[in-house]
């Protein structure tokens, strides 16, 4: 526990840079995200537990296939986000940006595919609400509504994520992340990777019940 | 103890190769878990499903997110919550289990 | 420590800020100076304080005697929610650890500021705006909630009062709460000066630290689960609601997974208070420093696992309810620890019995009886007979109240002189504090008896068998006003015309001490190099102090 003092005693200059510290409340910051999404996970648990069947007839109606696709989309994307970081630590400022760019367009994409899988499920009548899912078992509700609940709310933090990146952009090409000072867009690839962490187990739990 | 700077960091510069064999590896697992769910595996389904699942994630975590190099604090940090985070799974399944 | 000097008097943090523009409000809320934003946390608790005592005297009044007395059984109901949420998100929460904590840790610990000044400010911004949403519920179509601070599924979402509203200020006030957690937890393991080992910290920072980790691991659960209503509300999707196959108990079980460790938020931060006390009034190194310190860290994380005593007669699972109990008895051993620790620190000590630490008095006996009290609620078949009825109620507001609100008290006293430079007066204070005690006993003890005979929580009317009882208790809630009128209006009186009050008015040798009253903008001359344990009184030798 005993931990040696980590404060550089630099005491003219005045505002001293402490990337691990950053790094640490970014941290903090995920596990709050974690512990979130854990509380939805819970729910998801107890409700799976109780109603089994229903959730297994309900998976059926889920496409694989875009989930499979979205899976590796962002997994692409998380290795992207992390290349733009060891282009900048290697002080390739262009790379960097294209890396970034990728991720941002690769966010997009899930994004869309996500749009066209609700549409379809919207379409086939099975939203909230609706005529055809309240005439279902009580199970098969409850499925559909954490399927939203879910996968909405990881969709709003992939927009959050990419809003986040945009700015990162921007300060690469104002030469505010530069090779010997980018926790920021470390930082940002942090955040980035937690939203491809919660996707990685939503894809199971929503697509993969045979 | 090691000493926090920014100056040790650097030297933990991660090859563009190893990333991009990470995410091969997460690829093969992507595929994996797909065929497997194929199969008629009953409940064991869930399990390797999660199995899979959590792999992947500490792939992510352990060379995408740095934890590998970064230092202890951190991966004593995550312990902590994931221990908290199981524990409460636990403990409501006391209560569900036995209803 | 701090070259045993007292920097010359340069220009305090109220003379000089952070922001462009150098005096005025802007110059206030733009501050990213962790003491301003102690003080504006410090005026705005202190407001949604007197706001949740003047509903606490209006409910008090209805229930003089039986029957209709000034309000009905509608407007009740919105009043003991306004008075759960008011207090709870809007003092208790916040109140310790936002104002004191933001104040005095950094000093404490030897650095300049917090490690993220910009998201500190950025919480106090939270802060405001969840109020704001709390309080427009009041002046839309449907009213405040009446729910009750809990929210209960199912008839959280039936109801037609503004419930959304309130929920979303809650979940807002989750997220100021956690970015203040993160910036403690940041700023201790990285900006403690040179020589301040984790082991050197005083024990106020290790509880505060503690709670930081609650903060951040905990509040996202009632986040989500606050969103999940609101979700339920706006687009029915099932995840709590009966009629769609959703379970009430898990909403239960989610609300007290954050519930329950929000407790030990709102009563850690007041252990290390308690502890910084008494080690200044007794001139004693706190007996037990390690002990204490682990029990805070203990404190924090089995708080997390004894949520379900909350929801015995809920439908819980026998099993779980068994579980449950059990792991309720645990956590108080680390609870024990602290005062056993306290107690043993003043025996032969040189105790100065001035206001602080008799605040510091009432509260380990009234805390003695809420936790006591506590193990009553926590044994599985005393609980299922006083389950929902105001022995509960009594013990809460003695944990509470006389246990956070109490040191809350006890720490504005103990470092009034060092947040404003000025000195209040301690007769009037100590009359404060005295009647504070009487008025507490009075107004809630009563309680626990009514409760024993089966008074019900929430209720607006209630058998003339109760009457007596419940005559007292108001009587108490008139007495308590008083109390807090005296308490109060001494501080503000001080803050115009008290005495100028010197650097280290009680002789307290921890580093905030060693800096002039109030401090320097960036808090330290010169970052200081620590070398002395955290409560070594040896280091008074050479050192001014005392208030003449």
């Amino acid at each position: 526990m005993e931990l040696n003092n980590p404060v550089s005693t630099n005491n003219n200059q005045h505002v001293h840079r402490d990337d691990v510290g950053a790094r640490i409340g970014m941290w903090l910051f995920l596990f709050t995200e974690l512990l979130l999404f854990g509380g939805m996970f819970l729910v998801y648990a107890v409700y799976r537990m109780k109603y089994p069947d229903q959730f297994h007839l309900s998976a059926m109606e889920m496409n694989t296939t875009i989930g499979t696709l979205n899976t590796i989309i962002l997994l692409t994307s998380s290795l992207t986000m992390v290349l733009s970081i060891a282009a900048i630590q290697k002080k390739n400022k262009f790379l960097s940006v294209v890396f970034v760019s990728t991720t941002l367009i690769l966010g997009f994409m899930f994004l869309i595919d996500k749009y066209f899988e609700w549409s379809h499920e919207i379409h086939n009548g099975n939203y909230p609400g609706s005529e055809v899912l309240l005439n279902k078992k009580n199970g098969e509700i409850l499925f559909f509504g954490l399927y939203y609940a879910m996968t909405g709310l990881h969709g709003l933090h992939v927009i959050i994520g990419m809003i986040v990146l945009s700015f990162m952009l921007v300060f690469l090409l104002r030469d505010k992340i530069t090779f010997d000072n980018y926790v920021k867009l470390e930082n940002a690839g942090l955040y980035w990777h937690l939203v491809d962490i919660i996707w990685i187990f939503l894809f199971p739990l929503f697509y993969l019940i045979q | 103890m090691s000493n926090y700077n920014n100056e040790e960091k650097k030297n933990h510069v991660i090859d563009y190769g190893t990333y991009i064999f990470v995410w091969l590896g997460l690829l093969a697992l992507t595929s994996l878990t797909v065929t497997v769910a194929g199969i008629h595996l009953g409940n064991y389904t869930l399990i390797v499903g999660l199995l899979i699942a959590l792999t992947k994630a500490s792939l992510v975590i352990a060379i995408f997110m740095h934890i590998k190099v970064e230092d202890p604090i951190f991966k004593v940090f995550i312990g902590i919550v994931l221990l908290t985070l199981l524990a409460i799974f636990i403990l409501t399944f006391i209560d569900y289990s036995f209803r | 420590m701090a070259n045993g000097t007292i920097a010359l008097a340069e220009k305090s943090f109220y003379q000089e800020g952070t922001t462009k523009r150098k005096t005025g409000l802007f110059s206030w809320i733009f501050s990213t100076d962790h003491k301003r934003i102690g003080i504006l946390y410090l005026t705005s608790v202190t407001f949604f304080f007197v706001c949740g005592v003047i509903l606490g005297e209006l409910m008090r009044l209805e229930l003089i005697a039986p029957g209709p007395t000034i309000v009905n059984a509608e407007t009740y109901n919105r009043f003991f929610t306004l008075h759960g949420v008011i207090m709870i998100f809007l003092f208790i929460i916040p109140g310790i650890p936002a104002v004191f904590g933001n104040f005095f840790l950094p000093i404490q610990i030897g650095a300049k500021d917090v490690a993220f000044p910009r998201l500190n400010l950025l919480s106090w911004w939270l802060y405001v705006i969840g109020a704001v949403f709390a309080l427009t519920s009041l002046y839309l179509p449907g009213g405040p909630a009446d729910t009750g601070w809990t929210f209960y599924i199912p008839y959280s979402i039936r109801t037609g009062t503004n419930v959304s509203y309130t929920l979303m200020a809650a979940f807002i006030l989750g997220f100021s709460s956690i970015l203040t957690g993160l910036n403690f937890i940041t700023t201790v393991h990285r900006m403690r000066a040179p020589g301040m080992s984790f082991f050197k910290m005083p024990l106020n920072i290790w509880a505060l630290y503690a709670t930081g980790w609650v903060q951040v691991v905990a509040t996202p659960v009632i986040g989500i689960t606050m969103l999940l209503i609101i979700i339920e509300r706006t687009f029915g999707v099932g995840i709590f609601d009966p009629a769609l196959g959703g379970d009430p108990i898990l909403y239960q079980h989610m609300f007290w997974i954050y519930s329950h460790p929000a407790v030990y938020i709102m009563i850690l931060p007041a252990m290390g208070v308690v502890s910084e006390i008494i080690a200044t009034f007794s001139r004693r190194t706190i007996f037990g420093y390690k002990a204490v310190a682990y029990s805070s860290l203990a404190i924090a994380f089995f708080g997390y696992l004894v949520w379900a005593h909350h929801m015995f007669v809920s439908g819980l699972s026998e099993t779980a309810a068994i579980v449950f109990s059990f792991l309720t008895f645990i956590v108080a051993i680390p609870s024990a620890i602290k005062v056993f620790n306290w107690v043993a620190t003043m025996y032969k000590g040189s105790i100065d019995p001035r206001t602080p630490f008799l605040w510091v008095m009432a509260f380990i006996f009234l805390f003695s009886i809420g936790g006591l009290t506590g193990l009553v609620l926590g044994s599985l078949a005393t609980d299922v007979h006083l389950h929902d009825t105001y022995f509960v109620v009594g013990h809460f507001h003695f944990v509470m109240f006389g246990g956070t609100g109490t040191i809350f008290f006890a720490a504005l006293h103990y470092w009034f002189p060092k947040m404003f430079g000025k000195m209040y007066n301690e007769k009037i204070a100590k009359i404060g504090v005295g009647l504070f005690f009487i008025a507490f006993l009075t107004l809630y003890f009563p309680m626990f008896l009514l409760g024993y005979n089966g008074m019900p929580r929430r209720y607006f009317d209630y058998l003339p068998q109760f009457h007596t009882l419940h005559f007292i208790s108001t009587m108490g809630a008139w007495l308590m006003f008083i109390a807090l009128s005296i308490v109060i209006g001494n501080l503000l009186y001080a803050l115009k015309k008290g005495k100028k009050a010197p650097a280290n008015p009680w002789g307290g040798v921890t580093l905030e001490w060693h800096i002039p009253s109030p401090p320097p903008l960036e808090n330290f001359e010169e970052i200081p190099n620590v070398t002395h344990e955290p409560y070594d009184f040896s280091q008074l030798e050479g050192m001014e102090y005392g208030t003449e």
